[in-house]
């Protein structure tokens, strides 16, 4: 680039920064992006904001719903000659200006990000990816990870629903009933070895196939009554993960009614999904019927969705209102038709935790894996037990099993 | 003889009442318009209540071959479309060698022609007969995995097949094809905007009557409006899996063959094993729960 003109110069700053209010509201803009961002504005001339905006928009937007999030920032960046002022004392941590009462109508991500700068303290002053644990030192996001989700900040809420957005479960692989070919393969390819005959002078070689893996269908049923309310918020950032990560997620929620949120959840943006989902549910934080839930799901979805092998993961604490009333056997049917049936349970958390209540104690002897999920730690070794043991193999600590009996 | 196409919906089902099928309306204009817009027809519905049998009839009716792919998870091209005959060719190669004539070029093509080829249903099902095209039933798509869905969708569309050895063969007149679905997952919507979508319903008293009389024409009136009635009943009871049309036949065929004349307490529970399938809804209906539908069923049938 020649050096520009002074008024060029400020567009190109202005652009820069766009794009890093872009970047740290989740849109994959790199410095190529805003190299060519500017060259792009410099080809179209700066004429009509309408222009400015297409041409930012080719640059900046690849995916269909990134268009709102764009949308917004571009408004607030660019119509609001006030802003930038805005922005740059953000970046200076020295000047804070209040700015929250304007931003109120912002996308949340959105105004996360332009008050990041002030909140991390931190000035990005090259074009590095602002990623959430750039502000936190290594030791701080150990803590962080025992922390118990019901005693987190909301500051430490923002970073942990961050790190679960990152979470992946590795769960293993079934073998298929196709074939790939491969090297050390099981079986002969004979389609394969046939047409290399015919290309070999001499010899057959022979070509192998092997069965091909893939995942099995994972359905996750969450408990949103008010004795989980803490927990459920972050539980849907984590199937929202799920949901985004791999296909043939399902994910239900459940207080005294069971919904489906697994369209809403289908939504890459977290922030429109969960927003979605909350207009779907009717029943936040109320009682718990988990008898009748799950009895609704064993009718109307188990047979949907429980096909092909599918892991199936009840996210609740297991305090029911019917007192675990017809729950043994809803239980019984659930785990027939799950490949693995996986218990996460905050209360578990506790020490000194006792399967006492009546509807922990009809829903213990069912489940393979009885897992704890309070805290960053937990989510992730539910990970290493997903990805290690493929099968039906109960998980329960013995004590559990025999105060039950 | 190939007979012609149904030219209205009032033909298309005395097509299928010919058959002893006993459809209604929605699904005569269904066919109807799946047959004459030349579009595959993408059935619904719970188990057991007649998808797969239009198939059947439909192929009965016009005369036509019935290719069935029934479909199980990783139903693969092998066996769903076309195989080489692997040991054929090796045969010809080792011929071909033994006479001492390597032409390696020549001999690949031969052996790689549709003489060697093994035809699955969707490669049968397109080369067609000469009375006519075929009728296609897909049977269970639900059960197979998408990659295979994705597949069918050249098929469907294009009716045409791509062998890589051979080149694109393409149906010269279109079959009838008809999906069938249980619903344990949803089939992607790609697949269906290529079809014309028809959900199976339970039939009503009325209809179901019919049914059991035009399959079982020996059958006592007094019994077949008694079990008729029942079924409706137990189909409004909460239970895992409502009896189909197929538990009903199968039922009022059981007590044909107990020669009964009407329904009583006893032997519906000891017969109850034709309708409902799973222990709890044994268990749940079996006694004083069927008396009592028994009684309600006999009020109604005194009260007509």
């Amino acid at each position: 680039m020649q050096a520009p003109s002074d008024n060029q110069g400020r567009i190109a700053e202005n652009i820069m920064y766009f794009a890093r209010l872009l970047r740290s509201a989740g849109l994959p803009v790199g410095p190529g992006k805003v190299l060519d961002a500017i060259s792009a504005v410099r080809l179209v001339g700066i004429g009509a904001q309408e222009d400015l905006y297409w041409t930012l928009f080719s640059q900046f937007v690849n995916r269909k719903d990134q268009r709102e999030l764009f949308n917004q920032a571009f408004h607030i960046f660019w119509r609001n000659p006030h802003i930038m002022e805005r922005m740059m004392g953000a970046m200076l941590p020295t000047i804070k200006v209040e700015q929250e009462q304007e931003l109120e109508e912002m996308s949340r991500r959105l105004t996360e990000a332009m008050s990041s700068g002030s909140f991390s303290g931190k000035a990005e002053t090259d074009s590095s990816k602002v990623e959430f644990d750039a502000s936190f030192t290594f030791s701080e996001k150990e803590v962080l990870q025992e922390k118990d989700f019901e005693k987190m900040s909301a500051e430490e809420i923002a970073v942990a629903k961050q790190a679960i957005s990152h979470l992946r479960l590795p769960i293993a692989d079934l073998p298929t009933r196709r074939f790939k070919r491969a090297e050390k393969g099981v079986q002969i390819d004979m389609r394969a070895t046939l047409r290399a005959a015919l290309r070999s002078p001499d010899i057959v070689p022979l070509k192998l196939k092997t069965p091909k893996r893939r995942r099995p269908p994972l359905v996750m049923l969450c408990d949103i009554s008010g004795s989980m309310s803490q927990y459920s918020r972050m539980f849907l950032h984590f199937m929202h993960a799920m949901t985004n990560d791999r296909y043939r997620v399902h994910c239900f929620v459940f207080g005294t009614r069971l919904t489906n949120i697994s369209r809403y959840l289908k939504h890459r943006d977290v922030d429109v999904a969960l927003d979605k989902a909350a207009l779907g549910v009717k029943d936040w934080s109320g009682g718990t019927r988990i008898g009748a839930c799950l009895k609704e799901f064993n009718n109307f979805w188990s047979r949907r969705v429980l096909t092909q092998g599918a892991i199936t993961l009840i996210i609740s604490d297991g305090l029911d209102r019917d007192e675990g009333d017809g729950l043994k056997k809803e239980m019984e049917r659930l785990t027939k038709s799950s490949r693995r049936l996986i218990w996460l349970n905050p209360l578990l958390r506790f020490e000194s935790f006792e399967p006492k209540a009546k509807g922990i104690r009809a829903m213990l002897p069912y489940v393979d894996d009885f897992k704890a999920a309070h805290n960053l730690k937990s989510l992730v070794e539910l990970a290493d037990v997903l990805g290690s043991q493929p099968s039906k193999q109960a998980d329960i600590p013995t004590h559990f099993i025999e105060q039950v009996a | 003889m190939p007979l012609v196409l149904p030219n209205n919906i009032d033909d298309t089902l005395a097509l299928l009442s010919q058959e002893d099928y006993v459809a209604d309306r929605s699904l005569a204009t269904t066919l109807f318009l799946a047959l004459k817009m030349g579009r595959p027809l993408f059935l619904e519905g719970e188990a057991g209540v007649g998808k797969t049998e239009i198939a059947k009839v439909l192929s009965a009716a016009l005369g036509r071959r019935l290719v069935r792919l029934q479909c199980y998870e990783g139903l693969d091209i092998a066996s769903a479309v076309y195989e080489w005959n692997y040991s054929r060719q090796m045969i010809e190669i080792r011929l071909t060698e033994a006479a001492g004539a390597v032409d390696k070029q020549g001999l690949s093509s031969d052996v790689f022609s549709s003489d060697f080829l093994i035809e699955r249903p969707l490669l049968q099902a397109l080369r067609g007969e000469e009375d006519g095209p075929s009728v296609l039933l897909i049977d269970e798509l639900d059960r197979t995995d998408e990659p295979f869905e994705a597949y069918l969708l050249e098929i469907l569309s294009d009716f045409q097949i791509t062998i890589p050895e051979i080149g694109t063969i393409k149906a010269k007149q279109p079959p009838i094809v008809i999906i069938t679905s249980n619903r344990t997952r949803e089939i992607h919507d790609a697949l269906k905007r290529r079809c014309l979508y028809h959900w199976v319903d339970y039939p009503n008293a009325e209809r179901e009557l019919q049914i059991v009389n035009a399959k079982l024409p020996g059958i006592d009136s007094k019994l077949s409006q008694q079990l008729v009635a029942f079924v409706q009943r137990l189909r409004d009871q909460d239970l895992f899996k409502s009896p189909g049309v197929a538990e009903t036949l199968d039922w009022a065929d059981a007590l044909t063959q107990l020669d009964k004349v009407a329904l009583d307490s006893d032997t519906i529970d000891n017969t109850l094993g034709a309708l409902l399938k799973y222990q709890d809804d044994i268990s749940r209906i079996r006694g004083s729960e069927a008396a009592q539908l028994l009684e309600q069923v006999k009020l109604e049938l005194a009260n007509v």
